[in-house]
């Protein structure tokens, strides 16, 4: 009767652990079976490129969410890199280079205020960032008057702006490397592969990481083991911002212009991304590798139902559908939510 | 003996995961009696009072309880199958918990606690009363002879005063069942000693009180009968008077206790010298050394500034005036990470607010504050850190399948010895211990005092407790703290105990002035 019982627990125990990573190779087998052309390299590639930028603003919540936090600013933090980087291109007409670094510099500004508001100034971290974000979508527009930037654009004071998007930028965009196939890997997919492979190595084999976990599962319990707590949870909203600032670039790099009304959709497709994460492995927590299924199960999803001809307005539900079904994977079954 | 019991359990069956803490647990319960339930860690004491009040669900077995219709006279048991909290609590038990926050709700203030239960009950009016919250709340606490200002908010007061609180919010239900889940561990002795005439005066109406402790002075006070529990199931009942207490403990740990006395050891080479150090506003200096070798226990009542002392030497806060010397170096720790770079080690009180991490397993709760030690270029060196871990587990003997176990399926006492362990993994110069034996029971307490004792030699060992017992059980020497001073020092040989005891109350401090 308990060996019934324990054989029961432990199949629960399977189920927890791997139901997402079978869900997803479920789907990716009935998309084969149903979809044509699913299966071929361009799809996967396709899937991939899709998800990049939201995948690597997800990757930096990640960080955030680990030491007990949470950024939603990310969203606005990218876009605000996008305008930037047109700003700097194209008004100010600097190269490439000094727009990557622009970007780089207003993400790490963006998550040390955060990290300050939260750590120094004690507002929660919804808050705080919700702030920040409110903050962010008003100040990009600021510059422009709330126009978009483009090459010939006119500016407030009457002058036309001539500077153009460096050919080295637009390569960020798309640049595509050999990979078996010519022309078939985009430069995006590859910042997104190898911004999960450092993040997921930082966080599981740095001693940094492990004392990021220690922090969000028990503050006091690190501070009194001799860890800087405050600098911990500051640097986590700076890895977050300065991911956000790259998939900024990533974006501009695509668009070839500062578009004010693109990004709308980057916080809540990021914020997804990590929480599904939370279900994969069983892992019930924040974690890179769950995060990177967790974008790429998103992007199955959406490119095998586009093939099959569903309605563009019914991503957001099915997105939500997912979130909401991983959630109920995380916290009832494996029964870690309640304490 | 002869009298009927009002609750009953028979058979109860518990596990979590694989492992079976409950056994098949039979227990009654009889009207105006005191029972004790003793039991060592993982005895599945705390286990029990959770399925009892509605926390846990149980895996087997049945409880039922004393109708209370005196209308038709129908006092016979019915089955009694608590879903929630709440339910245990209207069928009329009442569980204080070991954890006193969870009695009562900090934001709130002790008037609207105390009433708590009746506003959020069925048929409370929709509006908020505050004038008849208060009379309410007045009555409670006079009967309970509560003298706390019914306005204070519960996160200004004391530890002391959030437990009187807690319970006398459960005595406001007059529960036919009361369970005390060591109530004690937090009070003065003069706030025992209320809380136990106020339990006199539940026994004399006929109140069940199951009562769990670990202090000989409790038990002998207050049991009319004895349970021991060991690994999950009943190990021995003791209800003949005069009560046979060394039977009780023998069932409980299921070997003979031996009363080691400790050899006071002295020591010559000084570790730490404290010279002047104020750790409070118009509290008198404290100066003090402390040997290689030696254990050294200070005692005192709650609230006296053993933690603000224990908290000065590791960095978490800085003395008003006085200096520290380690190894005749000059320290002032800024931070925890300054204090554990120069080898002093603290093992907080309250393990899981200020030491176990929840979300880490046994051997990363072990290596967390010595990663530097165990990486290279940052990353973490993990044969290092399981090495590690597997040596500890075997040294302080730390019930476990493997190191990879959660800390969450250890018993209280196993997850002491992982904090003890963490300290004890790399060489202190000062290792610090507040409350270390808190929620710990004696076979554990035993296991982990005989290992700091033997591992004494080359640091200094300074403890905190409150209780007396402890000190005399592990320290080679014994301060007394009062009013946030050390006034007292005894050699742990031919103690004087009257004057140490008085020194504790705070008597010699007024005289010496």
């Amino acid at each position: 009767m308990s060996s019934s019982w324990v054989r029961m627990a432990a199949a629960r125990d399977h189920a927890i652990r791997y139901g997402f990573i079978v869900l997803l190779f479920g789907l990716i087998a009935y998309f084969a079976i149903a979809a044509d052309g699913f299966v071929s390299p361009q799809s996967a590639v396709f899937i991939f490129q899709s998800v990049a930028i939201t995948g690597v603003l997800a990757l930096g919540v990640t960080a955030t969410l680990v030491v007990g936090g949470f950024d939603l600013s990310i969203g606005s933090v990218a876009t605000s890199a996008m305008m930037a980087a047109a700003y700097v291109m194209v008004v100010l007409e600097q190269n490439a280079v000094v727009a990557v670094v622009a970007c780089l510099l207003i993400g790490a500004v963006v998550g040390l205020i955060n990290g300050w508001l939260i750590v120094y100034m004690r507002v929660p971290d919804l808050l705080a960032t919700l702030g920040m974000m409110f903050l962010l979508v008003g100040l990009q527009r600021i510059p422009t008057e709330g126009r978009s930037i483009a090459t010939g654009m006119t500016m407030p004071d009457g002058s036309v702006a001539n500077g153009t998007f460096g050919s080295a930028f637009l390569a960020l965009g798309r640049h595509r490397f050999d990979f078996f196939i010519p022309n078939l890997i985009p430069v995006s997919v590859v910042v997104l592969l190898v911004l999960a492979v450092l993040i997921w190595f930082f966080l599981e084999y740095t001693r940094f990481g492990r004392m990021m976990y220690a922090v969000g599962s028990n503050e006091r319990a690190a501070e009194l083991a001799g860890a800087p707590v405050k600098a911990y949870k500051i640097w986590a909203y700076v890895i977050s911002g300065v991911f956000a600032s790259i998939g900024g670039i990533l974006l501009a790099a695509r668009l070839g212009r500062g578009d004010i009304a693109s990004g709308n959709n980057l916080l809540l497709d990021a914020v997804a991304a990590a929480l599904i994460g939370y279900a994969v492995l069983g892992a019930a927590k924040p974690n890179a590798f769950g995060t990177a299924v967790g974008a790429v199960f998103v992007g199955v999803l959406l490119q095998g139902l586009t093939m099959m001809n569903a309605p563009y307005y019914t991503q957001d539900f099915i997105k939500g559908v997912v979130l909401v079904v991983a959630l109920v994977f995380t916290f009832a079954l494996s029964g870690r939510g309640k304490r | 003996m002869g009298k009927d019991a009002v609750f009953r359990v028979d058979g109860l069956r518990k596990s979590f995961g694989h492992i079976e803490v409950l056994g098949g647990v039979s227990l009654d319960l009889h009207a105006g009696e005191v029972t004790v339930l003793m039991g060592a860690n993982g005895a599945g004491k705390s286990t029990l009072v959770k399925i009892i009040s509605g926390v846990y669900e149980r895996d087997g077995g049945t409880m039922s309880l004393a109708g209370h219709d005196f209308a038709t006279q129908d006092f016979a048991l019915k089955d009694f199958a608590p879903n929630t909290p709440a339910e245990a609590i209207r069928a009329g038990v009442v569980t204080v918990h070991q954890n006193i926050n969870d009695g009562v709700v900090a934001d709130l203030d002790v008037a609207t606690n105390l009433t708590l239960d009746r506003l959020s009950g069925s048929g409370a009016p929709t509006l908020f009363n505050p004038g008849r919250v208060r009379r309410e709340a007045k009555a409670v606490a006079d009967r309970m002879g509560l003298t706390i200002d019914l306005k204070a908010r519960i996160s200004d007061l004391s530890l002391a005063d959030r437990q009187m609180v807690a319970i006398a919010r459960a005595m406001a239900h007059r529960p036919k069942v009361l369970i005390l889940d060591e109530p004690t561990s937090s009070l003065s002795s003069a706030e025992a000693d209320r809380l136990f005439a106020l339990l006199d005066r539940l026994r004399e109406q006929g109140v069940a009180i199951l009562y769990i402790s670990h202090r000989m002075s409790d038990i002998r006070r207050l049991a009319d009968r004895i349970v021991s529990m060991r690994d999950g199931v009943i190990s021995g009942v003791f209800d003949r008077k005069p009560l046979d207490y060394e039977g009780a403990v023998n069932a409980m740990l299921g070997r003979k206790i031996r009363l080691d006395r400790i050899v006071a050891r002295n020591s010559a080479k000084p570790v730490l010298t404290i010279d002047g150090l104020r750790i409070a506003e118009g509290a008198r200096p404290i100066s003090l050394t402390l040997g290689d070798g030696e254990v050294v226990a200070i005692t005192g009542l709650v609230g006296v500034g053993k933690t603000a002392l224990a908290e000065t030497l590791f960095g978490v806060r800085k003395p008003l005036s006085g200096t520290m010397a380690l190894n005749g170096k000059p320290y002032a720790p800024g931070s925890t990470g300054e204090a554990i770079a120069a080898g002093v080690f603290l093992v907080a009180k309250d393990r899981g607010e200020n030491g176990i991490v929840g979300d880490f397993n046994i051997q990363e709760n072990i290596s967390l504050p010595f990663h530097k030690r165990m990486s290279h270029l940052g990353v973490l060196k993990r044969r290092v850190e399981r090495a590690t871990a597997r040596q500890q587990i075997r040294e302080l003997g730390i019930v476990c399948r493997s190191e990879k176990d959660e800390m969450s399926a250890l018993s209280g006492g196993n997850q002491q010895k992982v904090m003890v362990a963490r300290w004890m993994s790399q060489a202190a110069k000062l290792f610090i211990l507040d409350e270390p034996f808190q929620g710990v029971d004696i076979s554990a307490r035993r296991d982990i005092a005989a290992k700091l004792r033997a591992s004494a030699n080359g640091r200094a060992t300074l403890l905190f407790v409150t209780e007396l017992d402890e000190a005399l059980e592990t320290a080679d020497r014994i301060l007394v703290m009062s009013e946030q001073t050390i006034v007292g020092e005894h050699r742990n040989a031919d103690i004087d105990l009257e004057r140490l005891l008085a020194e504790v109350a705070g008597g010699p401090l007024h005289s010496a002035a």
